[in-house]
């Protein structure tokens, strides 16, 4: 039972239909909070390969875990969590940029973005590289499977990412600051920045895990 | 790079060639002779009528909700059709191979169907059933009815809306195809590892299965970020969260589960892909692999999908039976919670689906436990219903008997799950037919909601009632089907009969096999009933019109718009009063639709990309069923091409001018004014 049922209406000063298109909607907050959603369904797919990392890392036991830290290179991968890092600060000065509406100066910062994201991409693929040059591949064991997949899987999204400030680029040069670019661009930050977060997990699980043991 | 594979294999046809088609195996051309003649009737009626333009132009591009709703609907209703034609062979083939004695037709050395053809059946039913026919017609169903419930124009993304249906599609269609070109997986609908790992299973069906798996999965996983995102933004003012229809709070539920499970079959199968393509080893026997991995990958998200089924099916029952008690829903705020127990506590329970491997007492009592107290939620609802049910004027139309088979169901259904939850007593019917049995009736619950739910909103949609003579026929015989398949599955169930036999060693059971056919019967009679049903009903349509709130005692805003729904929904977006606005309104005497002074209204515009995305994809998983390298990396690269042109489109919507509005509201006044309405 409603309580307002009881409440006393005036028919005549009771409002019963909107004027007006969108009554209220929030376009930019809507696609926004969709991201979001998408960026928790990702959270979710690296949440299921982390437990699958857990999984099989016990499978291994220590021989593989010291393996792991006899061929990952703490440090090399260290060089690359900077040069990540710097390319989200940088994707955050294009947002500030933003705010105060200099399409240089979000050019400037998401160009920065992109030449580093291609350097940490080309940083983990010599890494890989290196590792199945001397054949350490996925191929190996269930351990070493998870670990490939995980740091792949992340790259990828990697190459999404500067596909995507590419197009922004360009979508920017073309419309400048529509609703469409704005809200892309803010989309992008959330995707950006969650890939950091994303890193600092694979930094610890399967680049430092090794050594601390 | 990829894994080297036996047999033959070149880089123009991958491992396509002629001997995939299964010309030797009469079962599969007579299906595929069936299909040509369908296929070949609905395509000479497009032509003969042409309805070509008309299809692409107002359904093939569409991103209006009830439209891509309306065939989400005809897609699970097509693969219904497909999944009970596999339980048909299933259970005759049960029936014939009993014993040793028992004659074998067309090459099988009991009944009709070899052991490996049998295998394809009941994985393509069960993977049909779940996948293909019962989440297509929820989200279906929730597609059509939620923007209408909140009082939006559409849905958050009506893009995304469509692209989600034709990737479904297209992994149904995949589905379908491995009828006629290679065959499909014969190892059950949620994979058995590590007997689909390559080794053990070279073949192709594997392969079909787990792309059409995993493109559907993409395609539920858009859906559920829509609607979620519908619900969260695009309610009409007024409409705070403790005003919305139930309907609307249980699919919020329901694709909250969607959104955060559907990820994780996507990493379990996707694993699974890795393993075959490229050898690596996830699940593998051998070499620091682990097959337990997969099973509490996929029933992570398999458990959760169970209630990601039901909670709609419960959200429709929650919203007939309160229409037809002529009162408001008894305990709705417990109503909400029990949706939302139900879906927290679906995540603590998938463990109870393998009881028997190998895990710990400690382990085993703590899915037993979490698994019983799913029964609190569920028995608030059911109480709920019934304190909806007493002292109401309750009308026994068709919605109201679908609900009420349904709340019967649930009840044999929610009890023998009580007794499934005891990990002591699964020990003894693990992979028995009572486990299907107790399943079946879950999943016709489902079922039966949904009849009733189409029954119900058949008429806001299409504007026109489905005729009740014989859709009544159509509801007992489906009782009928039930009460004879299932009563004596349980009853094999404690004989100890296990489950996906090809052939049955204990001739006592025959008796009940028989039984069982006859309740397939009732079943098949039920089908014609069916069609019946729907002919008599679009035969009669003029005379069955409606206006607005065909049921005369309908308690929610989807019910404050034209049937059919305009276009735009609402000429005006509402604005919300109470809980039940739309009774609210009744009981004070504003139930009058009528306003003038129409405006223009924005509305996203009909595109073509979902479509081509589907095929897209549909070729993509097609190249990597079959190992076309060539094929998959084009239509890969096309696929991101397409997303990043379609990303430059400036006119993604239209406005709908006041005048064609207008002109919209008063024909549909003119419609219901004029004498032909029953």
């Amino acid at each position: 039972m409603s309580a307002s049922t009881n409440t006393r209406m005036q028919p005549g000063s009771t409002v019963l239909w909107e004027k007006g298109d969108a009554a209220g909607h929030d376009a930019l907050g809507t696609r926004t909070f969709g991201f979001w959603l998408y960026m928790l369904t990702d959270a979710m797919v690296y949440a299921a390969l982390f437990a699958a990392f857990g999984v099989l890392a016990h499978n291994a036991g220590l021989t593989s875990k010291s393996m792991l830290a006899s061929v990952f290179d703490a440090q090399a991968a260290y060089r690359d969590t900077i040069v990540l890092f710097a390319s989200v600060l940088a994707y955050g000065y294009a947002m500030v940029a933003l705010k105060k509406g200099s399409r240089t100066g979000v050019a400037i910062g998401i160009i920065v973005a992109t030449i580093l994201g291609v350097i940490f991409l080309n940083m983990v693929t010599g890494d890989l590289e290196h590792l199945f040059s001397q054949g350490v591949v996925p191929q190996l064991n269930g351990f070493l499977s998870i670990v490939f997949t995980l740091v792949i899987y992340h790259a990828l999204h990697i190459v999404v990412g500067v596909l995507w400030m590419l197009v922004m680029l360009m979508q920017m040069g073309r419309d400048g600051f529509t609703s469409n670019v704005v809200y892309r661009l803010i989309n992008l930050r959330i995707f950006w920045h969650f890939q950091a977060v994303i890193w600092v997990f694979l930094f610890v699980f399967v680049y430092l895990q090794g050594k601390v043991i | 790079m990829f894994v080297h594979l036996q047999g033959p294999w070149n880089p123009v046809w991958g491992r396509l060639s002629l001997q995939a088609i299964p010309y030797q195996n009469p079962i599969l051309v007579g299906t595929f002779l069936f299909a040509m003649i369908a296929a070949l009737a609905i395509v000479g009626a497009v032509f003969y009528f042409r309805a070509g333009p008309y299809l692409w132009r107002e359904w093939f591009t569409t991103v209006d909700h009830k439209k891509i709703g309306v065939m989400y609907c005809l897609l699970g209703l097509v693969m219904l059709f497909r999944g009970f034609i596999d339980a048909l062979m299933i259970r005759s083939q049960q029936a014939m191979a009993v014993g040793p004695h028992s004659p074998g037709y067309l090459g099988a050395l009991h009944g009709y169907l070899t052991p490996f053809h049998i295998g394809q059946v009941y994985t393509a039913h069960g993977l049909i059933m779940v996948v293909f026919a019962a989440t297509p017609l929820l989200v279906g169903i929730m597609n059509i009815v939620v923007p209408l419930q909140i009082g939006a124009r559409d849905m958050a993304y009506p893009y995304l809306n469509a692209l989600g249906f034709w990737l479904t599609a297209a992994a149904a269609a995949l589905v379908m195809l491995s009828l006629f070109v290679g065959n499909f997986a014969h190892g059950g609908w949620y994979g058995f590892l590590p007997y689909f790992e390559l080794p053990y299973s070279p073949g192709v069906g594997v392969d079909y299965w787990m792309w059409a798996f995993q493109l559907s999965a993409i395609g539920t996983t858009m859906g559920s970020i829509n609607l979620i995102a519908t619900i969260v933004k695009m309610r009409a003012p007024g409409m705070t969260w403790m005003r919305m229809p139930i309907f609307t709070w249980a699919s919020l539920s329901t694709n909250l589960i969607a959104l955060t499970s559907f990820p994780v079959l996507m990493v379990s199968l996707a694993l699974l892909g890795l393993d075959r393509y490229f050898g690596t080893h996830f699940y593998t026997a051998g070499q620091g692999g682990n097959l337990m991995l997969y099973n509490d990958l996929f029933w992570v998200w398999g458990h959760p999908e169970v209630y990601f089924l039901i909670l709609p099916a419960f959200g429709m029952m929650s919203e007939i039976i309160p229409t037809f008690s002529e009162k408001t829903l008894f305990g709705y705020a417990t109503m909400v919670v029990a949706s939302f127990a139900i879906g927290g506590v679906s995540w603590g329970v998938w463990l109870h689906h393998f009881f028997t491997m190998a895990a710990e007492p400690s382990v085993n009592s703590f899915y037993s436990v979490t698994t019983m107290l799913v029964g609190i939620p569920t028995g608030v609802k059911v109480f709920n219903w019934i304190f909806t049910m007493y002292r109401g004027r309750v009308r026994f139309e068709l919605p109201m008997l679908w609900a009420l088979l349904a709340l019967f169901l649930l009840l044999v259904g929610g009890m023998t799950g009580m007794m499934n939850a005891f990990a002591a007593s699964d020990y003894m019917w693990h992979n028995g037919v009572f486990v299907v049995a107790h399943f079946h009736m879950m999943v016709l619950l489902i079922a039966s909601s949904i009849f009733g739910a189409v029954e119900y909103w058949f008429p806001k949609v299409f504007g026109f009632k489905l005729e009740q003579r014989w859709g009544k026929w159509f509801f007992w015989f489906m009782v009928l089907g039930t009460a004879w398949v299932f009563v004596p599955m349980f009853i094999l169930g404690f004989a100890g009969m296990t489950r996906r036999l090809d052939y049955v060693p204990v001739t006592q059971w025959a008796p009940y096999l028989r039984v069982m056919l006859v309740g397939m019967a009732f079943y098949v009679v039920a089908l014609g009933f069916f069609v019946a049903h729907l002919y008599v009903s679009l035969r009669d349509r003029m005379k069955n019109r409606v206006g607005a709130d065909p049921w005369g005692t309908t308690r929610n805003l989807e019910w404050m718009t034209h049937s059919p729904v305009p276009a735009y929904n609402f000429a005006f977006i509402p604005r919300v009063h109470a809980r039940d606005e739309w009774a609210w309104r009744k009981e004070h005497g504003m139930a009058n639709l009528g306003n003038e002074s129409f405006e223009d209204i924005h509305m996203p515009r009909n595109t073509g990309v979902p479509v081509l995305l589907g095929a897209l994809s549909f070729a993509l998983c097609f190249a990597l069923v079959w190992r076309i390298w060539w094929l998959a990396a084009a239509c890969l690269g096309l696929v991101v091409l397409v997303i990043i042109l379609r990303s430059f489109a400036r006119k993604t919507d239209e406005v709908i001018p006041a005048t064609t509005v207008a002109g919209v509201e008063r024909a549909a006044q003119d419609a219901l004014a004029s004498p032909a309405r029953g």
